[in-house]
């Protein structure tokens, strides 16, 4: 059957699972049908989540070869056996009515999301060309790749193979990136994901606007809850009364940016009133007087102004710390990008857990561990002579990942070099980038843009290629090697199949070096083969892991007292309180406090974050997590719902400093927020119209973050400077 | 200040209970009225005073059984699982008003067709010969009328007091939960019925009888509502925010001008000035009684539904 | 005899809203209906504000007024553990129930009959928690049975203070929130 009547053939189905099984076995794989056929009754199979990037253990239960439901795996160590709502509600992905089916190209202009339906054939043999034409004439490097989650990796190999380097994720510059980088600066070693932080032995937690329980990472939550259960001294610091909140011991309602303020002030306090884990100090500190000095003039009542907070609620908290360490987690956050002293204030948090002396400690942040699982022997990548495109002359000293920001500025730019071709693997760069018209900028000087996703996001939307990918339950991935408490790996397989003409991205990368003559980096026939190859290499077996999901190692010491090596890879190999590097690279040595600009009167800063049902602007066409959450809203405090005739349930539109307009978006008038700021859930707000579920549910906040604030330490973009105004009229 | 914010969103009960709309107000309203009917009917027959009230006694039985149909009919179209609408006749469940009722309406519909052959109108007979002969065979049974009135009496008694502890007996909702709704609707049931006849007979005597009488009810019902309110306002904190539901919240509008006034307080006087002969008979004044007893169930049904012990719960 | 009950810690909950995917996924519930939901209460003046977050349900009353009023038998209470279930085919879908229900706990399935929690009942049966409890990453929720004395859920109620929502509506609710 050639591809045009199959398309036919499945418009006329309605494209259920059975017809695509039976066309695919016209096409040649007879075999899974058989399997389809004879799947009648109840199988459970192992398989990792994917509705972020956590990565949590999961049993999916199919029944008569239709997927049911996703329970935890009680093996896997990072989901104890539960799932979080997102991975619960995963089934809702393979069903999803809008996710993508069939390769797409555009035919009209970019953005206008005028498609042709196309072949895997003729859409890898377009790109495959495009790509050799930008070789030719600008180099490797001139193509860039945009990629979140273990599935990118094929991809980001064969772009190695290609030849180009520039392989970002927001992950880094628009999220946790400047957390990573002051802790770097500080312990000599990041905070890593899953974050190493010991939450559920600590007895005291500080929140800095970390939203626990609506941030739903699962180890996190279920860590979290454990401490609560322990009954943990819970400190919590965040502009609005979020669910951790409400359960903290101290509240701290902080004006939004002074958290820097803060953070000096309690080191004030600990380090005036000697407070701190001095025998811990004394035995790891680099440049600690130094630093003492320096954070002198910074005394609770220097920060009241700033923050908001009494002296004496800044000081009682400062002594509860104290009063619990080392077991005083002040927990490093994970989206830190707010104010453009990130690197700085996440410097700060890091300065004041080692105050605590926490580092290597129970309560504090463990030494994560893993499997020795060797990668897959292949051929060495080519050598490039140019330097990564996204930081060039060095000017983000401390940016150790690829700015994804810094791609873009050299695509709109052309320096240091041209940037013509982009992929992009499951990231939506419009909603995760600042300034999305600077984006767009950007995919206006491309020759090619490819997007692969699960669904049409906005970024599809201005794609020239659109390569439909089957979603995590129908497809096998890179083996999951774990860095945790305890060491494990897990394997992601297909428990269904895809329903439509959706393609792994192990075979779109293997497919496409095929056709870009990288055939040879590719030298294992499917992915099962590589998967073996790596698992016998490592002494492990295939078979136990396709039947249980998970494997796990020897558990290994996590914290100093178990017998880690107390060695901090740091210039002076301690804790540097003070930092030497930072200095020389015309930086403060010891973070030093900025005041952010205020809003300008009538106005609001815009602040963002986590549903627990959601993942970034990934699951808003999926109908299962939309039943729980189906539209984002606005918080605004009762007093200036108030004051502007609003109640609860009113639409209206937000305007930005900038005069962008939002979609509408409902009112929640509450008592849980400031009245200098109001919040909404970041990922709704959906302009891309193939979503037609989610179109126009909500307003997108990153809609209204037209500017950013740059970290001069890293590059990453700083979005919580952004304030915004009522447009009653919706 | 109290936020309450839930993720629930089920259709009929989000944000509030609205479960039932126009069907089971006009299901109860003409449940009341043919119950009104048969009470009025089963006296005068006990009485032996069928002649001279042959509106009461014998057409009024044909209109009810029309009545009626129109209110299973109301009530049918409300069932959701309409299919096995007949399993509420494979069982008898003593704690449920509505099983009460399923039962009892089946045999208020044999009584109103015996009430019926006790008199076949010619129009009728002259069609369907075979029911003149079964009038025959019944009126030779001894005693006939007298049976026919208290079956009359009883059945009517249950069936417009039932009425209105199918609502009570929903103890979920606060409005509702009073035992007096029962005697609030078998007396609305009384007055409605009493307008009817008022209204439709042509014979003058029975005519002004019924509006003698209806006078009476309205009285009497004016006395149970405030014996209603007086219960609710005196229990607690629940009861005392449904009942200011209808007397000051947002049904209370409707209440008081078409429950009150224009369904008792204005059609009494009419009465009152129409039976002591110094205006004429119309039938503005029974029409509004009966508009006002339709209103009625319809205020108490939707109030009722809004009517929440978590309200309370939650508003403190 | 045993008597079913659910004991919520509020301390723990953080309103995720798994309890309530879990149950629709485990039982099919339709798009857009719930027999399972989170309650959000905040109370106070920014920024001293008290929370409380909870997830609700059909309380499987000691006392159902659900059961009292059903004409048909449908809504009855089941041999083990006193679950208040519905047989989908004696329903009529006369709604009493749902009018009768202090919690708003029922609402009626697309296909016509009253549905609500069963407390997973199929699961308790083999043996294994609802699936909102099995679920719950902040292992907020605890099933048992109150005729145990040894039962977590007989623990718990006797060594942490809780209430039970509107226990005034006077049926017996059998589900407690630790406080």
């Amino acid at each position: 059957m050639d591809s045009v009547s199959r398309r036919k053939f499945l418009k006329i189905g309605g494209a259920s699972v059975v017809l695509s099984a039976a066309t695919q076995s016209a096409l040649g794989r007879v075999e899974e049908l058989a399997k389809t056929k004879s799947s009648k009754g109840l199988e459970k199979i192992p398989t990792f989540c994917d509705i972020c990037f956590w990565k949590c253990g999961a049993i999916a239960y199919v029944e008569d070869g239709k997927l049911w439901k996703v329970e935890g795996n009680p093996l896997d160590p990072l989901s104890r056996g539960r799932l979080c709502p997102r991975g619960t509600g995963g089934i809702g992905a393979h069903y999803d009515p809008d996710r993508l089916k069939y390769p797409l190209m555009r035919k009209s202009v970019r953005g206008e999301e005028r498609w042709n339906q196309v072949t895997w054939d003729e859409a890898l043999t377009f790109i495959a060309d495009k790509m050799k034409k930008i070789k030719n004439d600008y180099g490797p490097e001139a193509m860039a790749l945009f990629s979140h989650g273990i599935g990118g990796n094929f991809i980001k190999h064969l772009f190695k193979a290609y030849g180009s380097a520039n392989i970002g994720a927001p992950s880094f510059a628009q999220c946790r990136g400047p957390r990573d980088v002051g802790f770097n600066l500080t312990f000599g070693e990041d905070v890593a994901s899953p974050e190493r932080t010991d939450i559920k032995n600590a007895q005291c937690l500080v929140l800095i606007g970390s939203h626990l329980g609506e941030n739903m990472h699962n180890t996190q939550v279920q860590e979290f809850s454990d401490a609560l259960a322990n009954g943990v001294s819970l400190i919590v610091v965040d502009p609005r009364v979020s669910v951790a909140a409400g359960k903290a011991k101290y509240y701290l309602p902080i004006k939004p940016g002074a958290d820097m303020a803060l953070l000096l002030a309690w080191m004030q306090v600990l380090v005036t009133e000697r407070l701190y884990n001095k025998p811990y100090v004394e035995k790891y500190g680099f440049g600690f007087d130094n630093f003492a000095a320096e954070i002198l003039p910074y005394s609770p009542e220097w920060a009241y102004p700033e923050t908001g907070i009494e002296p004496e609620v800044i000081r009682a908290t400062a002594r509860e710390m104290a009063r619990y360490q080392p077991a005083t987690l002040i927990h490093p956050g994970r989206h830190v990008t707010w104010y453009g002293d990130d690197a700085q204030r996440s410097r700060a948090i890091a300065l004041l857990n080692a105050l605590m002396g926490n580092w290597g400690v129970k309560g504090g942040f463990y030494y994560p561990v893993s499997m020795d699982v060797p990668s897959y022997p292949y051929p060495e990548y080519p050598h490039s002579d140019k330097p990564k495109v996204d930081n060039p002359d060095n000017k983000f000293p401390f940016a150790h990942e690829v700015n994804t920001n810094g791609i873009r500025k050299a695509t709109i730019s052309g320096e240091p070099y041209p940037v013509k071709g982009w992929f992009v693997y499951a990231t939506n760069l419009i909603h995760a980038l600042p300034d999305e018209q600077e984006t767009i900028r950007a995919i206006q000087n491309l020759d090619l843009l490819v997007v692969i996703d699960v669904i049409p996001a906005e970024i599809a939307g201005w794609a020239d290629v659109v390569l439909p990918e089957a979603v995590y339950l129908e497809r096998h991935d890179d083996l999951n090697v774990e860095w945790f408490r305890e060491p494990f790996i897990s394997l992601r397989q297909p428990v269904v199949e895809a329903p439509h003409d959706q393609k792994p991205n192990w075979w779109i990368a293997k497919k496409l070096a095929d056709k870009l003559d990288l055939g040879h980096y590719f030298p294992w026939k499917d992915i099962e083969e590589y998967l073996e190859h790596r698992l016998n290499a490592a002494g492990l077996s295939y078979g136990q892991l396709k039947k249980e999901g998970i494997i796990r190692g020897e558990k290994q010491p996590i914290y100093f007292a178990e017998g880690v090596p107390d060695v901090f890879p740091t210039p002076s190999g301690k804790i540097e309180f003070y930092s030497l590097q930072l200095a020389e690279a015309g930086f403060d040595p010891v973070p030093k406090y900025t005041q952010p600009a205020p809003p300008p009167a009538g106005f609001f800063r815009l602040l963002y974050g986590r549903a627990p049902v959601h993942s970034f602007s990934r699951t808003q066409s999926n109908r299962v997590l939309m039943d729980m959450i189906g539209e984002n809203e606005v918080w605004i405090n009762q007093d200036i719902a108030n004051r502007y005739g609003l109640k609860s349930g009113d639409f209206i539109r937000l305007k930005n400093q900038d005069g962008v307009i939002s979609n509408r978006i409902k009112v929640k008038a509450t008592e849980r927020i400031r009245t200098d700021c109001v919040y909404m859930i970041h990922g709704f707000g959906h302009n891309s119209r193939m979503l037609k579920f989610a179109y126009q549910k909500g307003a997108s906040d990153a809609q209204l973050i037209t500017r950013y604030k740059t970290d001069p330490l890293m590059g990453g973009t700083a979005m919580n400077v952004n304030f915004v105004t009522f447009e009653l009229e919706a | 200040m109290n936020e309450l914010t839930t993720t629930r969103h089920n259709e009929l009960i989000d944000p509030i209970v609205h479960v039932w709309g126009w069907e089971i107000p006009v299901y109860l309203f003409l449940g009341g009225l043919v119950a009104g009917m048969m009470i009025i009917a089963g006296y005068f027959f006990i009485k032996g005073r069928d002649e001279g009230h042959e509106c009461v006694c014998y057409q009024v039985p044909l209109i009810g059984l029309f009545l009626l149909s129109l209110g299973m009919l109301a009530l049918f179209l409300d069932l959701e699982h309409k299919a096995y609408v007949w399993r509420v006749y494979t069982t008898f469940k003593i704690k449920s008003p509505m099983s009460w009722g399923s039962w009892i309406l089946l045999l208020v519909y044999p009584a109103l067709l015996v009430n019926f052959l006790l008199n076949v109108p010619a129009w009728i007979g002259d069609r369907l010969a075979f029911l003149k002969i079964w009038s025959q065979k019944i009126l030779a049974i001894k005693n006939i009328k007298r049976h026919v009135g208290k079956v009359n009496l009883v059945l009517g008694i249950m069936l417009g007091i039932y009425t209105g502890i199918l609502l009570s007996s929903l103890g979920a909702r606060p409005l509702w939960n009073s035992a007096i709704l029962g005697v609030l609707f078998l007396v609305s049931g009384l007055s409605t019925a009493s307008a009817l006849v008022h209204m439709i007979a042509r014979d003058r005597a029975e005519s002004e009888m019924l509006a003698r009488a209806d006078n009476l009810f309205l009285t009497i019902e004016l006395f149970v509502f405030a014996l209603f309110f007086i219960a609710l306002l005196s229990s607690t904190e629940v009861q005392i925010q449904s009942a200011m539901l209808l007397l000051t919240g947002p049904f209370a509008a409707v209440f008081w001008v078409f429950v009150i006034l224009m369904g008792i307080l204005i059609p009494l006087f009419i009465q009152n000035l129409s039976v002591s002969h110094r205006i004429k008979h119309t039938p503005v004044a029974p029409i509004m009684v009966i508009v006002g007893g339709f209103v009625l169930r319809l205020v108490l049904v939707q109030a009722g539904q809004y009517s929440h012990y978590l309200n309370a719960h939650f508003l403190k | 005899m045993a008597r079913f009950a659910m004991v919520i810690d509020t301390k723990k909950c953080v309103g995720c809203m798994d309890c309530v995917v879990a149950c629709k996924a485990e039982n099919k519930v339709p798009e857009g209906f719930n027999r399972d939901w989170i309650t959000t209460e905040a109370r106070g003046k920014f920024p001293t504000v008290q929370m409380e977050i909870r997830t609700e349900r059909c309380n499987h009353c000691g006392n159902p007024p659900c059961v009292h009023c059903c004409p048909t038998g449908a809504s009855h209470v089941h041999d083990l553990g006193g679950v208040v279930l519905v047989y989908h085919d004696l329903c009529i879908g006369c709604k009493a129930c749902l009018a009768s229900c202090p919690y708003d706990a029922r609402f009626i399935h697309p296909e016509g009959y009253a549905d609500k929690c069963t407390f997973c009942i199929h699961r308790v049966e083999k043996g294994q928690d609802p699936a909102c409890v099995s679920v719950c990453p902040t292992h907020c929720m605890y099933f048992g049975d109150l005729e145990d004395v040894h039962s977590m859920v007989s623990r718990l109620l006797a060594e942490r203070k809780w209430y039970a929502i509107a226990p005034e509506a006077g049926t017996d609710p059998q589900l407690f929130y630790l406080v």
